[in-house]
């Protein structure tokens, strides 16, 4: 009886926490907010400028590198068939560190292990340049993050500090990208957050950019101090979002405005 | 009823406890029923004033507000449009509304423009700051009481 009601009561609590979750068949890409111009820019390649980087990345992937001498395409051979798919599933449960690492730690980590090369900078070129190659052998496949069961308790954190209020604005990111994703702040269209097409071009950054970045101009924007890079919180909230965005497909180099 | 009275006034007087040295002195304030009845300044804002903050993007009413702004294109539409509020609402309400809306509701997406505790993780630029000061807050007031209509 006592267990039934606590059952009761737990359902109805984790009712009012979903209520306020996108449905799965309300869920939308930023593409489809944009202009049909910005639209056809990232649908044609030689006008999406996330193209050059990508280029970049298959050059960045044949050579070699390090104290090893060894390049990507050593270990890996043919991306095309080699990383079909992998971009979809981070971040990943990473056994050694006993925590998640994104795309862009997954590659500074082979550049550690395997090249013996020291890391690339976040959101240098180069690094850009190889996630985006790596990443757009899955465009199209549909998101699978957070398969891994030892991954759940991060999936969780990265869920707590979505909906946490922060800042001097007091907002969460749930308040707009939850709860107001079909309205305007100012002029910009608000939209669910979708973390489908990174690395991405945005026009307001004249430069590809990576979802970290764009986790931070958020941050800054409700006024809170933001995380630094590849801290462990912002891979959360990279984990979090690609759960929440599972089964929609990768665009990457994705352009947004 | 008590009780709760005299948890609040205690977790009131933790927060202030727990306010780090430094912070901004913000001006003691008097609310009375729903409203703000006295400016936080002791006199009355200037009402150009207010409405040229308002339109600046910097004071952040309009991401989420639209109102009878024709020079500004981009206005957002998360909140009421401000045309009417000097109607709707009194001056002593309106300067609660800014100073702290979620003492009215406590779900509210409305910032609290004059309120530096309670806050998480906020930047270190904005840090034991209100968002406007005291007399940016009665210049709004000012301006918004003034939208009749
Ligand atoms: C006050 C509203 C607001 C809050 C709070 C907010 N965002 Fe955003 N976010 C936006 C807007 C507006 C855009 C679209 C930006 C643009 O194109 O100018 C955006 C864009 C994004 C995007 C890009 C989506 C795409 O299609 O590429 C992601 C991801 C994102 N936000 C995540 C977050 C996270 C995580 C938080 C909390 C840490 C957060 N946002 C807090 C307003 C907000
Ligand atoms: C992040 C969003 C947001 C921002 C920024 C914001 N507001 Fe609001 N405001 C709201 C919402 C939502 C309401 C509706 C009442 C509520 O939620 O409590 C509201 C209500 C109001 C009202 C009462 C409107 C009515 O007639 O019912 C006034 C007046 C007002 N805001 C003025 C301002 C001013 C002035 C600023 C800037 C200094 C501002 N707001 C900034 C979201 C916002």
């Amino acid at each position: 009886m006592r267990i039934a009601l606590c059952i009761a009561l737990l359902t109805a609590m984790a009712g009012t926490t979903l209520a306020t979750e996108i449905p799965l068949d309300q869920r939308r890409s930023g593409y489809s907010f944009m202009s049909a111009d910005t639209q056809a820019m990232q649908d044609e390649d030689t006008a999406n400028p996330g193209m050059l980087f990508v280029l970049d990345g298959e050059a960045l992937w044949k050579r070699k590198a390090g104290a090893a001498n060894k390049a990507c395409a050593d270990c890996h051979d043919d991306a095309r068939v080699s990383m079909k798919g992998v971009a979809a599933h981070y971040p990943a449960f990473e056994k050694t560190l006993g925590k998640p690492v994104d795309l862009e730690g997954r590659i500074n980590l082979c550049r550690a292990d395997h090249q013996q090369a020291s890391p690339f900078a976040y959101e240098s070129r180069e690094l850009l340049a190889l996630s985006a190659y790596v990443a757009q052998q899955s465009r199209g496949v549909p998101i699978a993050a957070g398969d891994d069961p030892e991954i759940a308790p991060f999936v969780e954190k990265g869920h707590a500090l979505f909906i946490q209020r922060q800042g001097q604005l007091n907002l969460a990111c749930a308040n707009c990208h939850d709860d107001n994703w079909d309205k305007k702040l100012a002029g910009s269209a608000i939209t669910q957050a979708q973390p489908t097409g990174y690395p991405l071009y945005r026009l307001e950054w004249q430069s590809l950019g990576s979802l970290q970045r764009r986790l931070r101009a958020c941050i800054t924007g409700i006024r809170a101090q933001a995380y630094d890079y590849g801290s462990p919180e912002l891979v959360e909230l990279e984990l979090y979002l690609m759960t929440r965005a599972r089964g929609m497909p990768v665009e990457t180099p994705a352009v947004r405005p | 009823m008590a009780r709760l009275a005299l948890t609040l006034l205690l977790a009131a007087g933790l927060f202030a406890a727990c306010a780090p040295a430094g912070a901004e002195e913000l001006r003691p304030y008097t609310v009375v029923g729903d409203a703000i009845p006295q400016p936080l300044t002791g006199t009355k804002g200037d009402a150009t004033r207010g409405r040229t903050l308002i339109v600046e993007r910097s004071s952040t009413c309009i991401l989420c507000h639209s109102g009878p702004f024709p020079e500004q294109a981009f206005q957002g539409d998360l909140a009421p449009n401000l045309t009417g509020s000097g109607s709707r609402w009194t001056e002593g309400q309106l300067r609660l509304r800014l100073v702290d809306a979620s003492h009215l509701n406590a779900a509210t997406i409305m910032p609290s423009y004059y309120r530096v505790e309670g806050l998480m993780r906020v930047g270190n630029s904005w840090r034991d700051k209100p968002i406007l000061s005291a007399e940016q807050i009665e210049d709004i007031v000012a301006y918004l009481v003034t939208l009749r209509n």
